[in-house]
């Protein structure tokens, strides 16, 4: 057979792309459920960091289900959608993407700890390379930060990616969303330096644009639950 | 399977006197970026050593079918599913590890290692040798990689595989991590080293000088 005539470069070229796409979409479905059960626990490993809890991939499912009492969305408003409670991956609150323009609503996750109430929201937003994101758990004052966790997509190894390191979520403990009776987020300045006009904490040396990224995500995130949590702060 | 000398050649040859990086200078794009610390160098190693290895084998097992027109395109689409395919199992059985190395692990299609072993070797060779050779070379680009990660992570955070190993004391005495070694450009400089001390112990690699 002649290899190097034009039907024959066709047809290999042709079956070859049907035994990859094939080989490649069985791989996928076959492993599918596996994934998708890994992220629902690396989801719950964030929102219990942000607890400052860390649990292991395989006790994270029950420490979630201990500590989440509810979860539900809620409007701009910050008024609960009615039909939306529940916390299991399949329900609303945990299956919402933020950001997601077809969203229903904001999802927040309440939980009960060492006695108190405390409200789970996710935050997005943009690094230097791409995605970051987070959870804040803040106090039922609606102003006091009770923990933070960071996750990134693909931010520099040592510099910007530091921002998922328990050090630097763990400087958020204890600050206040709110100034004077006003929504003003929480700024992420220079090590060194300082905002007198809101709380902040220390951001990265040399992961300068992530830190920025950090910033402009509390703000922009937060901000979506400023009616959510001044009605908090009022009560 | 007992090696015979020239299988060894094949097999051992990529680590010192064919090493892809050292000698043949590809792979550096990736070396440069994945080695600010340890723990991704190792694991980035891992998978090239995977995907060099498999993708050899299946290029020497298809080479006399391919045609030459499109053989480039056919190496690609062996080596873009078999990254594929890792990253997928990755997923699926060590979330964490896949996580680590994020775009890495796409990466690693675009290595010229990969395409320089499929057209330089397997095309012409049989699977056996093939594979000896794939791992060669994944293991010849892996220790580069672990050892410019080591002295990264070491000089640049004092840490390894992100336990501290410098002491405080240190610290407080003045010392500081060195934060350029977190940049690429370092990179080049600690590979640049690794070959200015191969070059001179390996003294028949050396270029004439008039």
């Amino acid at each position: 057979m002649n290899r190097e005539s034009n039907g024959y470069t066709i047809i290999y070229a042709a079956v070859m792309v049907i035994i990859v796409a094939l080989g490649l979409s069985f791989t996928h479905q076959a492993l599918l459920d596996k994934q998708i059960a890994n992220e629902n626990i690396d989801k719950m490993q964030q929102l219990l960091r942000s607890l400052n809890i860390t649990a292991g991939a395989d006790e994270a499912e029950t420490r979630y289900s201990e500590l989440v009492t509810n979860a539900y969305l809620i409007t701009d408003e910050g008024e609960k959608i009615e039909g939306t409670e529940g916390t299991t991956p399949e329900d609303p609150a945990f299956s919402t993407e933020l950001g997601d323009p077809t969203a229903k609503g904001l999802p927040v996750y309440e939980v009960s700890i060492d006695g108190k109430n405390v409200y789970i929201i996710p935050m997005n937003g943009a690094g230097l390379w791409g995605a970051i994101w987070g959870y804040l758990a803040v106090e039922d004052d609606g102003s006091t930060i009770y923990g933070a966790d960071f996750g990134h997509a693909g931010e520099t190894p040592g510099l910007g990616a530091e921002i998922a390191e328990r050090s630097f979520g763990n400087q958020f403990e204890g600050k206040e969303i709110f100034k004077n009776g006003n929504f003003a987020s929480i700024a992420v300045v220079k090590p060194g330096q300082v905002d007198t006009r809101r709380d902040y904490v220390d951001g990265i040396s040399g992961g300068t644009i992530t830190s920025q990224g950090v910033d402009k995500m509390l703000l922009n995130s937060v901000g979506k639950y400023e009616n959510f949590l001044t009605k908090l702060n009022r009560n | 399977m007992a090696l015979n000398s020239k299988t060894k050649a094949v097999l051992l040859g990529p680590l010192s006197k064919n090493n892809p990086i050292l000698v043949q200078v590809l792979g550096i794009c990736s070396a440069l970026a994945v080695t600010s610390k340890l723990e991704p160098s190792l694991v980035m190693a891992i998978a090239v050593i995977i995907v060099t290895a498999f993708s050899n084998v299946i290029i020497s097992l298809l080479r006399k079918s391919i045609p030459n027109r499109i053989r480039i395109i056919v190496q690609l689409v062996v080596v873009a599913s078999l990254v594929t395919i890792v990253s997928e199992v990755l997923k699926a059985f060590s979330y964490d590890v896949n996580k680590q190395l994020s775009v890495f692990v796409g990466l690693i299609v675009t290595n010229c290692i990969l395409m320089g072993r499929l057209e330089a070797f397997a095309l012409g060779n049989g699977p056996w040798p093939s594979f000896l050779d794939g791992i060669g070379n994944g293991l010849g680009y892996g220790w580069i990689l672990v050892v410019t990660g080591f002295f990264r992570e070491l000089l640049g955070s004092g840490e390894l595989m992100g336990y501290q190993v410098v002491p405080q004391a240190f610290y407080d005495a003045g010392y500081e991590n060195n934060g350029l070694m977190m940049l690429a450009p370092m990179a080049v400089l600690i590979v640049a080293c690794i070959i200015w001390v191969h070059r001179s112990k390996n003294k028949d690699l050396q270029e004439e000088t008039n």
